[in-house]
């Protein structure tokens, strides 16, 4: 999805007038949502753990799924939000996805090697 | 040992502190004032005003002295946006890039909340540089009254395309402020503006004095109650001794500049092909080339910043961090976010002018150690929480 596509979103709450994207130019794209994506093989508990525990535990276990099989996350430490994609753009793996939960996110990625 | 934190405040100077401790004497009264000792310390003032005004390339009275380079940034974004936007027509709009300081984003945000100005916030790549072509787009929107571009990036040293956007900005009759804090008195002031914002303890000038610069013909309009000080943009008794200490350590560091700047180039250039050599995971930020001769900035995989900067230090080195653990707010730097860059085990080291290229090895020496302990704390404190089942963990 482009810039131009995503950037008349309603402004943030509190900040009236204010579009600014989640995630820089120099981010992976995000997907486009309601892709059809198979249920993640495994999911990880971070709620409540600050970078870069998330991180740690996604790196620990993505092994355990198979290449091609997704890895779910769900953190509620602000900086996951970055450093999910970041982790994967290092790593390559595949981010397939954010999605905002009523505390935190979760993030699926896919094992691509 | 070694202070490594020159982008949060560079020494002071040694032809500050003459300056400073001799204008301590002479420079104390009021320069308002019609008296002897208040026509001295004008004279300073003034003799000050135009050494800075010089180094900046500006007329002198275009420059007034600001409290800090916050409120210089903040006296220019509010006071351009008053100035030129209408009552008749509604709130105007700002464009201003992602990874501007947080001084001129706040401004903006405060804008948007009581005014209803629109803020177009433009993106970078993943060096941080400001996008140039979608930056352009942004001023061309109708009632643009404002561009904030910075000529160079506080935490990762990118230089910012100044020169394209300054003649974008030009094309659409719209005023471009750009704040020089990260670069004054380590690089020239780029052309093309129409206002500037400085600080001067970021060059190895005194705390507690910015600089705002409004270039003749730009409208500006005074957002605070005024008085007649400081061209009528500043109110307050500026502090005369401490402006005489930044215009003394400004010209020093543009004679000095040709010394110096090979000399951080060269150790910058150094840290940046050893970490990734010597810190497994770890990855470098920023150009490569278009950059600040003196900061940089590094991620380190699974290491918490906070632990990172307080093991550095014990070690002797101080640096800063953008990793949200580091930062008041909790939240991680928007610079790195905006660059869509790691910002957990993030370290940023700024070189100050006198650096010793053994302290940069000292430095080298230690961090590869210092991280891989940390990486073995957080680990363990990863592992085994009571909820989950006993996981294998492979090196």
């Amino acid at each position: 999805m482009s810039r131009q596509q995503r950037s008349p979103q309603p402004a943030q709450p509190g900040q009236p007038g204010v579009r600014r994207s989640t995630l820089g130019r120099g981010a992976p794209p995000l997907p486009v949502i309601g892709q059809p994506v198979p249920p993640p093989t495994l999911t990880l508990d971070a709620l409540g753990k600050k970078c870069p525990i998330p991180i740690i535990m996604l790196s620990e276990r993505i092994g355990d799924i198979g290449v091609g099989q997704t890895i779910e996350v769900l953190a509620d430490d602000p900086a996951a939000k970055t450093d999910l994609p970041a982790w994967c753009a290092l790593k390559s793996q595949e981010f397939i996805r954010a999605t905002a939960l009523p505390a935190g996110w979760s993030f699926v990625v896919r094992r691509s090697y | 040992m070694a202070y490594f934190d020159a982008a949060s405040a560079e020494p002071l100077h040694p032809s500050a502190r003459d300056a400073l401790l001799a204008a301590l004497d002479d420079g104390w009264a009021d320069p308002a004032r019609l008296h002897r000792e208040g026509r001295r310390a004008h004279l300073l003032l003034e003799q000050a005003r135009e050494a800075i005004a010089a180094e900046l390339g500006c007329r002198p009275d275009e420059l007034s002295v600001t409290s800090s380079g916050t409120q210089a940034v903040h006296l220019a974004v509010l006071g351009t946006v008053q100035a030129r936007q209408s009552a008749a027509r509604g709130p105007g709009h700002l464009a201003a890039s992602a990874v501007e300081h947080s001084s001129v984003l706040s401004a903006a945000d405060w804008l948007a909340r009581t005014t209803g100005t629109a803020v177009t916030i433009t993106g970078v790549d993943g060096l941080g540089r400001a996008d140039e072509a979608e930056f352009a787009v942004a001023v061309k929107r109708e009632r643009t009254l404002l561009a904030c571009l910075q000529s160079a990036n506080h935490e990762v040293g990118t230089l910012q395309p100044v020169t394209g956007v300054a003649a974008a900005c030009q094309a659409a009759g719209v005023p471009l402020l750009v704040d020089i804090a990260a670069s004054a008195g380590w690089l020239p002031v780029p052309d093309g503006w129409s206002l500037l914002t400085a600080s001067a303890r970021k060059w190895g000038g005194p705390a507690g004095v910015g600089l705002l610069v409004v270039r003749k013909g730009t409208r500006w309009r005074q957002p605070f109650p005024a008085d007649d000080r400081e061209q009528r943009r500043v109110p307050g008794f500026p502090n005369v001794p401490e402006v005489l200490a930044t215009a003394a350590s400004l010209t020093a560091t543009g004679r000095e500049r040709g010394r110096d700047d090979a000399a951080l180039r060269a150790l910058v250039a150094r840290i940046r092909a050893e970490v990734p050599r010597t810190v497994p995971d770890s990855v470098v930020h920023g150009d490569p080339d278009a950059r600040l001769p003196h900061i940089v900035t590094f991620s380190c995989l699974y290491v918490d910043g906070e632990t990172l900067v307080t093991e550095l230090d014990r070690a002797g080195f101080s640096v800063s961090s953008g990793s949200a653990c580091v930062a008041d707010t909790r939240q991680p730097s928007h610079v790195l976010a905006a660059m869509g860059a790691l910002t957990h085990g993030n370290v940023r080291v700024s070189l100050p002018r006198d650096v010793r290229a053994e302290s940069v090895t000292e430095f080298l020496d230690v961090l590869p150690p210092i991280v891989a302990k940390v990486r073995e704390t957080v680990r363990a404190a990863s592992v085994s929480p009571p909820t989950e089942p006993p996981q294998e963990v492979t090196a």
